[in-house]
């Protein structure tokens, strides 16, 4: 009896007419032993999910179909196997986890009942058994109060309790593979950490073999045995992970790590320009009042002070619901703040009514986390960057020069400007907005999660790009983000939030060194992989 | 629970003042004189007056109002100006066939419409899918009297299977009554039917597009169940929705219907009230059909919540 | 087709803006169904000189013919020639529909874009709009009608006021959640006044569904005027429309039942005309509403 949990030999599975390559992926050979964590890393379109799906036989119908190659679960070929025969296969010898645990559970069942469907779909016990067995579960992936938690239905549970009954779903029956798909992308990091630790912690107690897919290297350094990089459907490198990380083999392989940035910032000398921007006891309360009482009133933001100076990053971090896009939204006045002052040089613009504000408006630009939908996509590249100057009564021959002069500067050719927003990257984009954002010569910019829905490749470019236009320009950067290396990398100073209230601020490198707020502690204990020590290659 | 409920049938009072408010300032803001219209063309000013004294017409119009509420709240829909019968008496006596030829389509659409759309979401993209599809686009495209009349030449004329006309109490004759419902039942569904399979099989297939239901294959479970337990059982919400909202399409169809196959139910009062101008009865049974609907809607709303345990008022 | 899954991938965009003839290619129903209101459209036009008679001509003389050369569907039961009829009965509904549609669509998009951006308005409007929902539209159209006399101005405001509030809450939601979009958000801070706003960024995307919409609301507006005909609360009766028709066939159904049918069928055509190709446009323009609705609203 071979020790190999799963075993895939030169698979290949076609994509469909018109994509922008024939196969998904391309001859990728892959073993899964027992009691072994392995790594797919890659960034997207690798063909990482892609080859996942495959081993569970979950593939969209008639889209992706594989041609060649072998899928051996404990030497049995899945890719022969009969419909019924994979049924039940799943749930029993092979289990997969999925990546959001917001929407994989069924909302209008309860989770025990979720969990007990696989103990009903694959065995014979009885409903006392077969309870007994699904609490015993929820006890190994430490929920606190299965009773109670096993008759809650999903939305009850936050999104770390729902990752682990997804877990506890696919644990129940041992399977001898586990196949993760981006598992903890969706969460925050300090949930993070402990869904990483439970599934370490459970693999290696009942000798499962687990697949992880990822596009995270500090996931990987984190967790993982072995590694296999993926790039465009293809493995470009395999082997330990130790062995991976430190010795890269394949270019690029090398430019992923590289581009990872470290959890240990330089000093920097402190920023002196001009205060640019200036917030002071901003609170931001929703959904007060209710004719009932019964409005759930949410302080989104509480008592927040910064300061911003020309020339200076200062990121605010924190997890989510922690409030730091409240107040990205509110300087940039999206939304209006409920008290306190924001301060643009000597102007208050915290309550300025839309008449007297739009003035204002031109200092204070904004670039947004998703790249697909910040962009108007009935509207020309060009229309989008000329339509603020405009607004402000530049002509439009001259703002079409200012435009082209921008498109440059992001590194991207000045036809972009007749070309519409579907034809480009999501790097691309981002570019396209941050030119949007500079062709209004603001004084603050500010970057709400602009680089979370990047590659970390794109990411590090963007990132360079908006420290680049940041100097350039003198600008006041504030940039939003849960991400501590990418804050790490960019900013001079940070100010940690949770739950609305800031609790530590100061230059990064002091923040990263000696934090003194046990929350922000357990932000920098929970990044994964910190002891690897990305970023000092690079 | 008895909070939520108390909660949502507060906030169909809204609702209802303003379809009184509609239909009490329809007559009052009609262009023109309504009771020289009502009275027809060879009226004398004497008739105009008389119609216009029944509808309070001559009275400053907080008084009208007033009054006319005060009436509602007595449960008095005014007199018919024709029979000099109150309203609420004609449509006691005409509410029986109505309701029952309303019960017997929407049983019967929603047991042949939910099964229908269920199929066509799970064979998505083949002959099956498009044959139910196309058949749901004609079914909602013949106009219920076209239809009516095809059933009634086709079954009581060729065939003379059944009756065409006329209405039998199930109380007093059932066997009587299943053939007379047939026709009109059938006719009168189609409409819904159609309905009811198109949003099944909308909201099935978009169901089966979310990530749950990837998790329930991952576990192993089979098709059937994954169709019925996990995909109609999120898909239940819009398809009760269009259920109730289908019942204004019902009302309309049952007043056309009943005049097709000559029952003796609300709709043909209201026909009846057109021809003779009896404009209280009009205005009493559009009062009547609203409120019905929003209670409908009123129930299916608390229905929800056991639906979709998200939903919380 | 909606995917089963979605592979987190980058996603293929589809190329914009498919030519007539490729639309035509990829729904051929659609297409016959487009064939065949435009022969009807035609027909409505070209009225005067397919063959017609004066519809309204009576011929005691005439009465109850089958088809023959001379009648081709037969005449009815005051001599009219049923083909005449038929064809001017287009008239009448087409006009119906493309009024009703135009005026519902302009009504309801007015209305919710001013009340979505003034917020005192908008719980007021909406309970209205709540209300006018919970009457049943025929028998507010009916009573309209009876009310004011029978004119066709009357019988399209009738139709039309029932169907506003359904355009209304269909622009409100897009409005509502394209609001939220991040490039109306940056439109918001480049400074874009509200005006310019609405009109480059939030109305845009109620066209597609608005279209779809106004299709929808052309066919039931057809089929309401042909029900208020047939009620007797309709187009005035010397209007040859094809709920007068049936209406006046009724009584003399078991003799003829063509008189009644024949108009029946061709308003059933051109609904189903209408309805088959507002599915394509709504699969074509607005794959969101397909899945949330199936159509037909």
């Amino acid at each position: 009896m071979t020790d190999l949990a799963l075993d895939v030999r030169g698979l290949t599975v076609r994509l469909p007419a018109g994509a922008d390559r024939a196969h998904a992926v391309e001859e990728v050979s892959i073993q899964v032993r027992r009691g072994e964590i392995v790594c797919i890393v890659g960034e997207s379109g690798s063909g990482k999910s892609v080859t996942a799906f495959t081993v569970m036989g979950l593939l969209p119908k008639g889209d992706l179909v594989p041609t060649a190659g072998e899928v051996l679960l404990e030497g049995e070929d899945v890719l022969k196997a009969a419909p019924a025969r994979l049924r039940e296969l799943r749930g029993t010898r092979m289990a997969m986890i999925f990546q959001e645990p917001m929407t994989a559970l069924n909302p209008v069942v309860t989770v025990g009942d979720q969990i007990d469907e696989v103990l009903r779909i694959h065995t014979s016990l009885g409903p006392a058994e077969r309870r007994a067995k699904a609490l015993d579960i929820m006890g190994a992936i430490r929920l606190p109060d299965p009773e109670r938690i096993y008759a809650s239905y999903p939305h009850q549970l936050s999104g770390g309790q729902r990752q682990r009954i997804m877990i506890a779903a696919a644990m129940v029956l041992d399977p001898h593979l586990l196949i993760a798909d981006e598992p903890t992308t969706a969460l925050d990091v300090t949930t993070q950490a402990q869904i990483l630790a439970l599934i370490r912690d459970l693999q290696a107690r009942r000798g499962t073999g687990v697949l992880f897919i990822t596009h995270d290297f500090g996931v990987v350094a984190e967790i993982a045995d072995r590694v296999v990089v993926m790039q465009r459907g293809r493995v470009v490198e395999e082997g330990p992970a130790e062995e991976v990380l430190r010795r890269p083999r394949h270019d690029y392989t090398r430019m992923l790590i590289g581009a990872v940035p470290g959890l240990d910032p330089e000093p920097r000398e402190p920023v002196a320009g001009p205060v640019a921007l200036e917030t002071q006891a901003l609170d931001k309360t929703y959904g007060a009042g209710g004719l009932f009482g019964r409005g759930r009133v949410v302080r989104a933001a509480t008592d927040v002070h910064l300061q911003v100076r020309r020339g200076e990053t200062l990121g605010i971090v924190g997890e989510s619901g922690s409030g730091k896009t409240t107040v990205a939204r509110c300087i940039a006045r999206l939304v209006d703040p409920t008290s306190g002052a924001i301060r643009l040089g000597d102007v208050d613009i915290a309550r300025l009514p839309e008449r007297r504000l739009r003035p204002h408006r031109r200092r204070v630009q904004i670039v947004f986390q998703d790249p697909y939908r910040s962009l108007n996509p009935r509207r020309t590249v060009g229309a989008s960057v000329i339509e603020g100057p405009m607004n402000f009564g530049l002509a439009r021959d001259a703002a079409l020069a200012r435009a082209r002069q921008l498109m440059e500067l992001v590194g991207l050719s000045p036809d972009a400007l007749e070309r519409y927003p579907h034809q480009f990257s999501g790097g691309q984009r981002q570019r396209i907005a941050i030119a949007r954002a500079l062709a209004m010569e603001p004084e603050i910019l500010i970057a709400d999660e602009a680089v979370s829905a990047l590659d970390v490749s794109v990411q590090a470019q963007v990132l360079d790009l908006l420290d680049d236009v940041k100097r350039r320009f003198d600008l006041a950067l504030l940039f939003i983000t849960h991400d501590l290396r990418v804050a790490a990398q960019i900013c001079d100073r940070i100010m940690v939030m949770e739950r609305g209230l800031v609790v530590e601020a100061g230059p990064t490198h002091r923040v990263f060194t000696a934090p003194e707020h046990p929350y922000t502690r357990a932000l920098l204990a929970a990044a994964p992989g910190r002891g690897f020590g990305f970023g000092r290659a690079a | 629970m008895l909070l939520l409920v108390l909660r949502r049938v507060l906030a169909t009072v809204p609702v209802m003042a303003v379809v009184a408010l509609v239909v009490f300032l329809m007559i009052r803001l009609t262009p023109g004189d309504p009771a020289a219209v009502l009275a027809g063309d060879n009226a004398t000013l004497d008739q105009i007056q008389r119609i216009r004294a029944n509808l309070g017409l001559d009275e400053p119009l907080w008084h009208q109002f007033a009054a006319w509420v005060g009436q509602l709240a007595r449960g008095d829909l005014g007199t018919s100006i024709f029979t000099q019968l109150p309203v609420t008496t004609l449509i006691g006596q005409r509410v029986e066939p109505t309701l029952m030829l309303a019960l017997t389509t929407m049983v019967f659409s929603i047991l042949v419409a939910v099964p229908l759309g269920v199929l066509a979401a799970w064979k998505a993209g083949t002959w099956i899918d498009r044959l139910i599809m196309v058949v749901a686009v004609v079914a909602f495209s013949f106009p219920v009297f076209v239809l009516g009349y095809l059933l009634v030449y086709q079954f009581g004329i060729s065939l003379r299977w059944l009756p065409t006309q006329g209405y039998r109490s199930p109380f007093a004759d059932p066997w009587g009554f299943v053939r007379h419902m047939t026709l009109p039942a059938l006719a009168l569904s189609s409409i819904y039917i159609a309905l009811i399979t198109r949003i099944t099989r909308a909201s099935v297939l978009e169901v089966l597009g979310e990530d749950y239901i990837r998790t329930a294959r991952a576990k192993g479970q089979t098709e059937a169940k994954v169709l019925f337990r996990h995909a109609l059982g999120n898909a239940a919400v819009p398809i009760v929705t269009i259920v109730g909202i289908g019942v204004a399409l019902l009302i309309g169809g049952a007043v056309v219907t009943e005049t097709v196959f000559n029952i003796p139910g609300l709709g043909r009062l209201v026909v009846d009230a057109i021809l003779r101008r009896d404009y209280p009865i009009i205005q009493g049974l559009i009062l009547v059909f609203s409120l019905v609907y929003i209670l409908i809607n009123l129930l299916i709303d608390i229905a929800y919540t056991a639906l979709d345990p998200r939903i919380r008022y | 087709m909606a995917r089963a899954q979605t592979l987190p991938e980058e996603p293929v965009r589809a190329a914009r803006r498919a030519p007539v003839l490729a639309f035509v290619r990829r729904y051929p129903v659609a297409g016959l169904a487009a064939l065949i209101l435009g022969l009807i459209v035609l027909a409505a036009l070209l009225a005067p000189v397919l063959w017609t008679v004066d519809p309204k001509a009576l011929a005691p003389t005439q009465r109850m013919r089958m088809p023959s050369a001379a009648h081709w569907f037969g005449t009815d039961q005051f001599g009219r020639d049923v083909w005449s009829r038929v064809v001017y009965g287009a008239q009448v509904s087409l006009i119906v529909a493309l009024a009703v549609a135009t005026i519902s669509v302009i009504a309801g998009t007015l209305i919710a874009v001013v009340s979505t951006y003034i917020r005192w308005l908008d719980g007021l409007v909406m309970r209205i709009m709540d209300g006018l929902m919970a009457i049943p539209g025929i028998l507010l159209a009916i009573a309209l009608v009876s009310l004011s006399g029978a004119s066709r101005l009357t019988v399209i405001m009738a139709i039309t006021i029932p169907e506003i509030p359904r355009v209304v809450r269909l622009v409100r939601s897009v409005v509502l959640s394209v609001r939220e979009e991040p490039y109306v958000e940056a439109a918001i801070s480049v400074g874009t006044p509200l005006p310019q706003l609405l009109w480059r960024h939030v109305l845009p995307n109620c066209v597609p569904p608005l279209i779809v919409q106004a299709t929808y609301i052309a066919a039931s507006a057809m089929l309401t005027e042909a029900i208020l005909s047939f009620l007797g609360a309709g187009t005035p009766p010397e209007f040859p429309s094809w709920g007068n028709m049936m209406a006046e066939g009724r009584t003399f159904f078991p003799i003829a039942p063509r008189i009644v049918l024949i108009p029946g069928v061709a308003l059933a055509l051109t609904i189903l005309a209408v309805n088959v190709l507002g599915d394509a446009l709504r699969d074509r323009l607005d794959p969101k509403l397909a899945k949330r609705t199936g159509g037909l609203r």
